[in-house]
């Protein structure tokens, strides 16, 4: 399934496909490029010696050396900033933040700094990195280890935000990312780095080995920023979400018995508008799924899109499933994600009108 | 109140008090810097470019001084320029200086929206940049205009990006004195304070990653150290030994704030550097020949793959911050005349006619020749138009190089933009 637009079917993989997980995914994508390109730069706290908290980048330095994948002092604005130079020199990093939760101390960096390069040098300079950040919740990492910071970037002029929600994806997206000349946020899902989760947080997880959108092809591949992907085709209603939300959507409708069409949007910025405007015009209904607080929320832009591109189609509001607009709670995680409860109940209210 | 013990010792203390710096001089006030420890020219000691940082740290607390009141160039920082390189940095002080001064009334003119003038700290540009190679990386701040001139930018490319006109490179994106230069190895200037730091270090690591020779610098003024951004570089250049040369002008005053509110009153900036492990030197940034020679070490320094350095530039911002400040509102007008560490134009121009090489007659020459300069600069500029006249960039640049390539919402944007212009200035038609 190297086409952009693959579904993940539920056919058996045959034997001779190769199955990884999103961690793998991600670690083989870094492997390819900086392979293919000397002038990657891989840095990060604990990513050089220990290969990364997660483990994404396991092996690298012993295989590229010290000068090309090395650990940092804990200081996100000192990372952003000197991958921020790094490019300015011709260099093309790949700095990791630890967590998404711990990326503000970078955000002048990136929003000041690095989107702005471009347009404010008009071209002389450009910040042709890729930020990884594990991101989500799901995993009982409380206030700090959970958030979904994704509105923040997307409101940002001169960023890309790119979420992948399979192994597949993560890779093809991540080469993608590298090679773009604009800066991107990667966000990776860490709750679904090891297998879909459904949502159904009392079922025991599913590995990705079990999953045919684990079947990565071996070496280069990419799948283009700003391209969604139709996980599932469906004439009911149109579910727009990314990340983790694509598997818990997935399992709701499934177990629903609800015709839903589920768009993983993949990249935020630029946004497959096409793919979703041809959708709901089909569907003629809406609702937008994310684990990030509501308000001001991604869900509110892809809400509005909709509703100004779509209005004539719609025969019903358009729905949003969400986090609460609380921090992300520790002992309260199961009431706060929005899970199988939340998006069923939203479902319905989408179809009842 | 916070809650506490009820029989903890202290019960019969004084309140705390909290310190809010406060300048020695405000307006009216008679200004007497006697207070400030000004060494004796000459007597600073230069320790070898590849010595420990640790042995430097004692210079964090001096002031490397070269030319005396005699007019004469003392000691082991005497950095033994010739006569003739001596008159190419006085020319590009003056030019920088005249290039003030008219952009300055051009300001006052209307011609542009904003302006800041870099006068009294030439040095700590010019010098500085006349000691590194043309390809070393610089990460300015806004107030090294002196780089551009030194490196031969043109000074109509100057004023055409400080009238946002239809010749400006940055075709109006960007306010006034934020220049960049790509061929000039000088770094986009960003608003935001500090952040070139850590992009400067991330720069020389990058030079250094890839084996090359060339080193970076940085300028930064004292009241921008305060950013957390500068304890990002300092600790990313002491950790990977990275060749950058960090300079801090510390010119007294961050706006209206006196360098006491950036921690100045208990270290020297330098001081900071010793903190970090840096080799770091403090020096008069009025004195254009321990500016060039302190620079030539730490430029020295980085390119043997001995480490980054810290500079202090002790020097006085002898004007307002900025077109839109009135400095006579926080300080006293006296402090400029007191400065003990005088001009670094009128200095150099005394050593060099002390040394025989120069006289009265031929600065007034260089005086009128930079003004003419200049004048000559501002009326080809003003050909391409100036602020609000219309004459700028089309409509839909204002879309470009957001990203390499425009996404369809700013393919839409961009349209509804140039439906606005067509209802908005209907006589402009033709436009794009």
């Amino acid at each position: 399934m190297t086409t952009a637009t693959a579904s993940a079917s539920a056919t058996a993989a045959t034997a001779s496909e190769r199955r990884i997980n999103m961690i793998e995914a991600i670690n083989e994508a870094l492997d390819i490029m900086m392979d293919r390109d000397p002038d990657i730069i891989i840095m990060g706290e604990d990513v050089g010696y220990f290969g990364g908290v997660f483990r994404a980048t396991a092996g690298l330095q012993e295989k590229y050396g010290k000068t090309r994948v090395f650990d940092t002092p804990i200081s996100e604005c000192g990372i952003i900033a000197a991958a921020v130079g790094m490019g300015a020199y011709g260099l093309r990093p790949v700095p990791e933040i630890q967590f998404a939760d711990y990326i503000y101390p970078g955000l002048d960096q990136l929003i000041s700094e690095a989107a702005r390069l471009r347009y404010r040098s008009a071209g002389e300079y450009i910040a042709p990195m890729t930020v990884r950040s594990p991101f989500g919740g799901g995993i009982f990492g409380g206030q700090t280890h959970s958030q979904s910071p994704e509105s923040l970037f997307t409101h940002v002029a001169g960023l890309k935000t790119v979420i992948p929600s399979t192994p597949h994806d993560a890779k093809g997206l991540l080469i993608a990312a590298i090679e773009d000349n604009d800066p991107v946020i990667f966000f990776e899902p860490k709750r679904i780095y090891n297998g879909p989760f459904s949502g159904y947080y009392d079922q025991p997880v599913q590995p990705w080995k079990a999953h045919t959108d684990s079947v990565v092809p071996e070496g280069y591949y990419r799948i283009p920023l700003g391209k969604a992907r139709i996980v599932r085709e469906g004439e009911a209603l149109t579910v727009l979400a990314y990340g983790t939300m694509v598997h818990v959507t997935e399992a709701v409708c499934r177990e629903k018995g609800v015709d839903a069409e589920i768009i993983d949007l993949r990249t935020l910025v630029p946004l497959d508008i096409e793919a979703i405007e041809t959708s709901v015009k089909k569907t003629g209904r809406c609702l937008v799924v994310h684990e990030a607080t509501r308000t001001s929320g991604f869900g509110a832009e892809l809400s509005a899109l909709v509703t100004e591109r779509c209005f004539y189609h719609l025969e019903a509001p358009v729905e949003r499933a969400t986090g609460f607009d609380t921090p992300y709670p520790h002992s309260l995680e199961w009431a706060y994600f929005p899970g199988p409860v939340r998006i069923g109940e939203a479902i319905d209210k989408v179809l009842a009108e | 109140m916070a809650n506490r013990p009820q029989d903890t010792a202290g019960h019969n203390s004084p309140g705390l008090t909290l310190h809010v710096p406060e300048p020695h001089y405000r307006p009216g006030d008679a200004v007497d810097f006697s207070h400030l420890t000004v060494s004796e020219p000459g007597a600073q000691p230069r320790p070898d470019e590849a010595c420990p940082a640790a042995e430097t740290h004692p210079l964090a607390t001096d002031l490397i001084r070269v030319l005396g009141d005699d007019n004469q160039a003392h000691g082991p920082w005497n950095p033994r320029l010739d006569a003739e390189t001596l008159r190419t940095m006085l020319r590009h002080m003056a030019l920088t200086r005249a290039f003030d001064e008219r952009m300055f009334r051009g300001q006052r003119q209307g011609k542009t929206s904003f302006y800041m003038k870099c006068t009294g700290e030439e040095a700590t540009s010019i010098s500085a940049a006349m000691a590194l190679a043309a390809d070393d990386m610089v990460f300015p701040s806004y107030r090294q205009q002196g780089i551009l001139i030194v490196r031969g930018y043109p000074l109509v490319e100057m004023i055409n990006q400080i009238y946002s006109n239809k010749g400006d490179k940055l075709k109006g994106r960007q306010l006034p004195i934020m220049y960049s230069s790509r061929e000039h190895s000088f770094f986009t200037i960003s608003g935001n304070l500090a952040t070139q730091t850590p992009q400067a270090v991330g720069w020389a690591m990058a030079s250094a990653i890839k084996g090359d020779t060339r080193i970076a610098a940085t300028w930064v003024g004292e009241g921008s150290t305060a950013e957390g951004d500068f304890h990002a570089a300092c600790t990313f250049a002491a950790v990977y030994n990275a060749p950058v040369i960090l300079n801090v002008v510390n010119n007294q005053w961050a706006i209206s704030s006196f360098s006491g509110f950036a921690g100045g009153e208990r270290a020297t900036f330098a001081q900071r550097g010793a903190g970090y492990g840096l080799a770091s030197l403090r020096v008069d940034g009025n004195d254009a020949l321990a500016v060039y020679a302190a620079e030539r070490w730490a430029a020295n320094r980085a390119r043997a793959n001995g480490g980054p350095t810290l500079i202090e530039h002790f020097s006085y911002r002898a004007e307002g911050h900025s077109t839109s400040d009135d400095p006579s509102g926080y300080r006293s007008a006296q402090e400029r005349e007191e400065w003990p560490l005088g001009d670094p134009i009128m200095r150099l121009k005394n050593h060099l006619i002390a040394l025989g090489e120069w006289d009265e007659g031929r600065q007034e020459e260089l005086d009128r020749a930079c003004a003419e300069e200049v004048k000559a600069a501002t009326k080809e500029a003003e050909k391409n138009g100036i602020l609000g006249h219309g004459m700028h960039h089309p409509f839909r640049t204002m879309f470009e190089d957001v990203f390499e390539e425009l996404p369809w919402h700013l393919k839409e944007q961009a349209a509804q933009a140039n439906k606005e212009r067509r209802i908005k200035w209907p006589e402009r038609e033709g436009e794009q």
